[in-house]
């Protein structure tokens, strides 16, 4: 009937009850659920909110140019700062990075472009997997074993190195991935256009995928930043400036914990301001790695 | 239809004379793997002609236009068994680089695919990658003029190749395959992608482009075909043997081809009676 005559039909039908209803059963459910999510979002952040107010309040108060460029004070001495702990973290990371960028970049490009089915990408591609979770210690006591011992000293050399394994599988893994998401007719344009396969990765592929590149390379950075334990066995610490790559080399992740522990009231002051000064370096190189993410056409 | 008009005056024009060849490839077979795709295909690209391959879908026409570059190399389990003369040599010869091949017979693909990276930087590519010396930003112009996309672009080539229209983009994928001035231009279903005022834009831009280039199109649109090509060659697909190979039935100016074709399978093709 309704087929025969759509203008009776149209007619014919009740405008249906549309109007809002706080009561009805699916608007509560939305309601609920909306206010639970919420609610949780927030519980998550405590936690972090909550640390960044406490490094904030009892490390701010201590940061100071004094703090930032002079040495750790010995005990019931007054002052000083964690200025060569700042050199020495970003001096082994910078070394742990100039390791572990050039292999992870071209290892990803291997397992990316140049032969991802082969068995050897396999091989790779699973033991870099397992890498990403292996204890970063294990990092440490290896480098100990390979370079400590072999020079007889610990080392910023042997800590950039510690740090550099830890490093390494993010970065091979995020490149693979970012070489991976460049379009395949972007290659293809590449190939036409008669680059040689050498020629359409470095000038075509490579800079495509740039941006997921040093995302992986800015979060593998902050990450070893912030890792003490691989510079345990390595770099040790030292109370002086860094002199020379080849003898122990203070870090701020290893001053937190030596001066955390100690019972004089200014070195836990300090460790409060390396806290601070660390959580700094490793949110500014997150910041980094989302200005790379971000797409820009 | 002054498209038309044209493309069939001048291919009336061609048979005045020998015709001169950019390529003359005689394929003889064509495997992916133990997969016969093709065989049996003589096809020619006319100098200064446009040259279409029409055919239904799996006919081989694509795998034929790109093995005439020898882009069909990318894919490892790719053998051809035949000849492909460009100006007098074997491009499938041992002594030939494909790299080299590929500078003089460019390529314009059925997706849009600038680099991403500026405008400029697009058409520049090719040019860079041959060393290039003389003036970069003349040539880009140049290019960009001839590719009917410099008014649209001129204010903003360090923009990403990337933000333009489709149409635009395939027109800026034309640009740079024309920047280092190869040869032969080789385009594979390029408007595919496009709408219907892309797809007259760029086959106006084709008419004009075949004084300089030789062109060869795969198009699956027949009227596209009876508009740009002088010549039109028609492949059919052959599942006597068990498998699907693609083959030549038939060559020639696109009017008999369409008006008066030699062969059956042709004329019930342009017939529309099967796709």
């Amino acid at each position: 009937m309704a087929l025969l005559d759509p203008a009776s039909s149209a007619a014919a039908v009740a405008a249906p009850n549309m109007n809002r209803s706080f009561f009805e059963r699916r608007a509560l459910t939305n309601f609920l659920l909306t206010v639970g999510l919420w609610s949780l979002a927030a519980l998550a952040a405590i936690p972090l909110f909550s640390v960044l107010y406490m490094l904030i309040s009892r490390g701010g108060a201590r940061i100071s140019l004094e703090t930032l460029t002079s040495l750790p004070p010995a005990g019931f001495m007054p002052g000083g700062g964690i200025g060569n702990a700042i050199v020495g973290t970003l001096v082994m990371v910078a070394i742990g990075a100039l390791i572990s960028v050039p292999f992870g970049v071209l290892g990803g490009v291997f397992l990316g472009i140049v032969a991802p089915n082969s068995k050897i990408a396999a091989t790779a591609r699973f033991v870099g997997q397992v890498l990403t979770g292996f204890p970063s210690i294990l990092a440490g006591v290896f480098v100990y074993g390979f370079l400590v011992l072999a020079m007889g000293t610990y080392s910023a050399l042997a800590g950039g190195l510690a740090l550099a394994v830890g490093m390494f599988p993010m970065i091979l893994l995020t490149t693979e991935q970012a070489v991976r998401m460049v379009p395949q007719r972007m290659k293809d344009a590449a190939v036409g256009m008669g680059c040689t396969p050498f020629q359409a990765t470095w000038k075509v592929t490579l800079p495509t995928a740039l941006p997921g590149v040093m995302t992986g390379v800015m979060l593998s950075i902050a990450g070893a930043a912030g890792n003490s334990a691989p510079l345990l066995f390595t770099a040790l610490f030292s109370n002086f400036w860094l002199e020379s790559l080849r003898e122990p080399t203070a870090s701020l992740a290893i001053l937190i914990y030596n001066f955390s522990g100690m019972p004089f009231p200014n070195q836990i002051e300090l460790a409060w301001a390396a806290s601070l000064v660390l959580v700094l370096i490793v949110l500014v190189f997150n910041i980094f790695s989302r200005m790379f993410g971000s797409p820009k056409l | 239809m002054s498209i038309a008009a044209e493309a069939a005056a001048s291919s009336q024009a061609a048979t005045v004379g020998a015709p001169e060849y950019a390529i003359r490839a005689d394929i003889k077979k064509i495997f992916y793997g133990n997969f016969l795709a093709v065989r049996d295909s003589v096809v020619n690209v006319e100098k200064g002609k446009i040259t279409g391959f029409i055919g239904p879908s799996g006919c081989g026409k694509s795998t034929v236009l790109r093995s005439l570059n020898r882009m069909n190399d990318l894919i490892p389990i790719f053998r051809l068994e035949g000849k492909v003369d460009f100006l007098g040599q074997d491009i499938y010869a041992k002594s030939i680089d494909p790299v080299a091949v590929r500078r003089h017979i460019g390529m314009v693909f059925q997706q849009p695919n600038p680099f991403s990276m500026s405008i400029y930087e697009n058409v520049a590519f090719g040019l860079r990658l041959n060393r290039f010396k003389g003036n970069m930003d003349e040539r880009v112009e140049k290019s960009l003029r001839r590719a009917g996309l410099w008014d649209e672009v001129k204010d903003k080539l360090k923009q990403s190749g990337l933000a333009l229209s489709g149409g635009q983009q395939q027109r800026l994928c034309i640009a740079r395959a024309i920047a280092t001035e190869p040869t032969v231009l080789l385009m594979d279903e390029p408007c595919s992608a496009l709408d219907p005022i892309a797809t007259r834009v760029i086959e106006e831009l084709m008419l004009e482009l075949k004084s300089r280039y030789s062109v060869a199109i795969v198009t699956h649109n027949m009227q596209q075909a009876m508009r740009v090509a002088d010549t039109t060659a028609f492949f059919a697909v052959d599942i006597s043997q068990g498998g699907r190979t693609g083959f030549l039935v038939e060559v020639g100016p696109t009017k008999q081809i369409f008006e008066n074709p030699q062969q059956t399978l042709t004329r019930e093709y342009v017939r529309g009676e099967f796709s």
